[in-house]
């Protein structure tokens, strides 16, 4: 059974979970998983402690507290680097770049449900992430907006954890609906997903997102004119625009060009945005939902620094997919403030 | 074995029939296609169902992942396209959005194998069967005429999860009754993952999918006038493979022959290769394409030349028993 199913189960046995770790300590030492239980118990009961807030969509801009946005940003950005340095792989830099946009998403532009999270989405948004390495900054704010528990991030990339390496839906985790990591095939799936809401008269969107290292795959240029050519005007897609891949600077490896051109040249309506300044992203999202509709598909594209926020991690492409070591660690977390509770 | 010829058409149009009766039946299933509406029969679905028709152009990659996306929200997406570009084509599309992410997707493969005939190597894929069998979650189903290909088409929409389906250009006799059953020596129904018998016997067994179930029962018919008592199964379910009928028919005659247009690597004989080993060792012999590309060609010259033809089967049938007694 899974850690963390068998930790709700305590908890709604009422078992005091204080006493858990202790009676675990004595568990002989090749018993598979001792220390996952123990990691797992340990942050649930963290958790608990933790006075949580509720998250509910911000709708109206009047509402927005900014103030535990950007606190939800530093922790976000903890939790990056924390889970990718706890299994010494993932990748920090995408991460730490879409911070501000995934928690802008999911706390003020989508409507969801993170407690009833359904595959078909019916009368929600639906979100999916083409660029699947960028994994942590998802399950974190995922975790923090209630769809699985705070301490379930601790199993990242670890063995029978739901938090695969790049996102899947075979363990069932609530938020995923689609697996993503091969790059190049989110613009599609969005696409038949926005296509699937207006076969059901559903007048919600599905948001995307994208690396644009990631447009140099072809199948995103047919996704661009086919979603184009049949109206998805449902569809509201970000590119994450830093510049920035694997082998150094896209500009060096293959570069984009004139990208706003591109797309407009393909039928999309273009905005642009910084996506590390929360307002803006605010603002450019909800600009976009007002214009959706209109008979184009909508693309965002939007700048980023790749590993912002931690000092070191910025200005290079060589956080891409690298691990903070202990040391780097402790210099990431110094920068970043623990204001919701580490898990 | 004597078996009527009830008609003879391709087994595409039976697809094409199939996709019609669902539109009219199950107003979630939708369909798309990479520009060979035509080609693969689907344009009276097309006309009668234009807002559940999806036109992709020739971007076969987009419209794997296009699919995957649909089944959000319960839609049952048909995508059709040759099987070269069904498959080799869209692999990691359809391995990682489609069979890892559990999508309700119906990938229908039309112009498989030798017989589309002059094209040539270049759209005869021979590789399709082991490319989706390896798949986990993929279900593998190679009907064998045009009733049974009607009949799977719509069996499938009632099958939860990925389902590869695949079919041919030429025109082949109809054997099978309207709901792909059989009624010949023994009555056998058409069901998902069921081995179809088609004949008993008790000399060898002949497992026989697509368009080489027909090739096989002309090869029994010989076999049985030469005194041997053969019986024929039609293997339309690849994945998940009736490993129980494998078995049984296997302790009951003690050898085998498969037939398929394919590879043999990677085939339906590789398939019940495997199963044989693990359970009941007995000689085995393959009627399969040995690891070629085919050619330009007229289907008949193709299947002759390639050696997945009638006297093939009769051939590899005597040498097996000959085995077995051997
Ligand atoms: C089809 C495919 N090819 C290669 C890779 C390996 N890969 C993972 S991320 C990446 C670079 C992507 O660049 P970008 O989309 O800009 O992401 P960023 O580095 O900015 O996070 C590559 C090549 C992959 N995941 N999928
Ligand atoms: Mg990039």
């Amino acid at each position: 059974m899974h850690i963390f199913l068998v930790a709700k189960r305590l908890i709604s046995l009422k078992t005091d979970l204080r006493t858990i770790p202790e009676s675990y300590q004595q568990l002989p030492i090749f018993f598979d998983g001792k220390n996952l239980f123990l990691a797992a118990i340990e942050s649930t009961l963290k958790m608990l402690e933790t006075i949580e807030k509720p998250i509910e969509t911000m709708s109206e801009t009047s509402s927005i507290d900014w103030d535990y946005l950007q606190k939800f940003c530093s922790q976000t950005r903890r939790d990056i680097v924390r889970m990718t340095n706890g299994v010494n792989s993932g990748h920090p830099g995408g991460s730490l770049g879409c911070t501000e946009f995934f928690v802008a998403m999911y706390n003020v532009i989508m409507k969801h449900d993170p407690k009833n999270f359904t595959m078909d989405g019916i009368g929600q948004d639906v979100f999916f992430l083409s660029n699947g390495h960028i994994s942590p900054v998802w399950y974190s704010v995922l975790a923090r907006c209630g769809y699985f528990e705070v301490g379930e991030l601790a199993t990242f990339r670890k063995l029978n954890s739901r938090l695969q390496g790049h996102p899947a839906t075979e363990e069932g985790l609530p938020g995923i609906r689609v697996a993503s990591g091969s790059l190049g095939q989110g613009l599609s799936v969005a696409s038949g997903a926005a296509l699937s809401k207006k076969l059901n008269n559903d007048s919600n969107h599905v948001f995307s997102l994208h690396g644009d290292g990631e447009l140099q795959e072809g199948q995103i240029w047919e996704a661009a004119m086919f979603a184009v050519a049949h109206k998805i005007d449902n569809l509201i897609s970000t590119i994450d625009y830093n510049g920035r891949q694997i082998d150094g600077d896209v500009d060096d490896i293959m570069p984009l060009g004139d990208l706003h051109a591109k797309w407009v040249a393909f039928g999309w309506d273009v905005l642009e945005m910084n996506g590390n300044n929360l307002q803006e992203v605010v603002d450019t999202m909800n600009e976009a939902k007002n214009r959706s509709g209109n008979g184009k598909p909508i693309m965002i594209l939007m700048r980023t620094e790749m590993g912002q926020g931690i000092d070191f991690m910025m200005g290079t492409h060589k956080w891409h997919g690298v691990a903070p070591n202990d040391e780097q660690l402790k210099q990431a977390l110094a920068q970043q403030e623990e204001t919701l509770g580490d898990y | 074995m004597k078996i009527e010829i009830k008609d003879k058409k391709d087994t595409r149009s039976g697809f094409g029939a199939g996709l019609l009766e669902l539109g009219r039946t199950n107003p979630n299933v939708v369909a798309l296609c990479a520009d060979l509406t035509g080609s693969l029969k689907m344009n009276a679905f097309q006309d009668e169902f234009p807002e559940r028709f999806f036109q992709c152009g020739v971007a076969e990659a987009n419209m794997m992942s296009v699919a995957a996306g649909l089944t959000i929200g319960g839609k049952i997406p048909f995508t059709g396209t040759f099987a070269n570009f069904s498959t080799g084509r869209v692999y990691d599309q359809i391995r990682q959005s489609i069979a890892y992410s559990e999508k309700n997707v119906k990938i229908c493969a039309s112009h498989a194998g030798l017989t589309l005939g002059e094209d040539g190597a270049t759209h005869q894929i021979l590789e399709d069967i082991g490319l989706m069998k390896m798949l986990p979650n993929m279900t593998v189903i190679n009907p064998c005429d045009y009733n049974q290909t009607k009949a799977a088409t719509i069996a499938i929409a009632e099958h939860e999860g990925p389902v590869y389906l695949r079919f041919g250009r030429p025109s082949v006799p109809i054997f099978t009754n309207e709901d792909g059953s059989v009624s010949f020596t023994t009555n056998s129904k058409f069901e998902i993952g069921k081995a179809q018998m088609l004949n008993e016997g008790t000399d060898i067994t002949i497992f026989a999918t697509g368009h080489l179930v027909w090739k096989a029962i002309k090869a029994v018919e010989i076999l049985e006038e030469k005194g041997m008592s053969v019986e024929l199964i039609n293997m339309h379910t690849i994945k998940p493979l009736d490993e129980e009928a494998v078995i049984a028919s296997i302790k009951k005659t003690g050898c085998a022959v498969t037939a398929e247009e394919h590879q043999k690597n990677g085939g339906l004989g590789e398939s019940i290769a495997s199963v044989l080993i693990r359970n009941h060792p007995a000689p085995l012999e393959m009627v399969a394409v040995n690891d070629e590309f085919g050619e330009s060609g007229t289907p008949d010259e193709l299947m002759a030349k390639y050696g997945i033809d009638t006297p093939n089967i009769v051939e590899a049938a005597e040498k097996v028993i000959a085995r077995k007694h051997g």
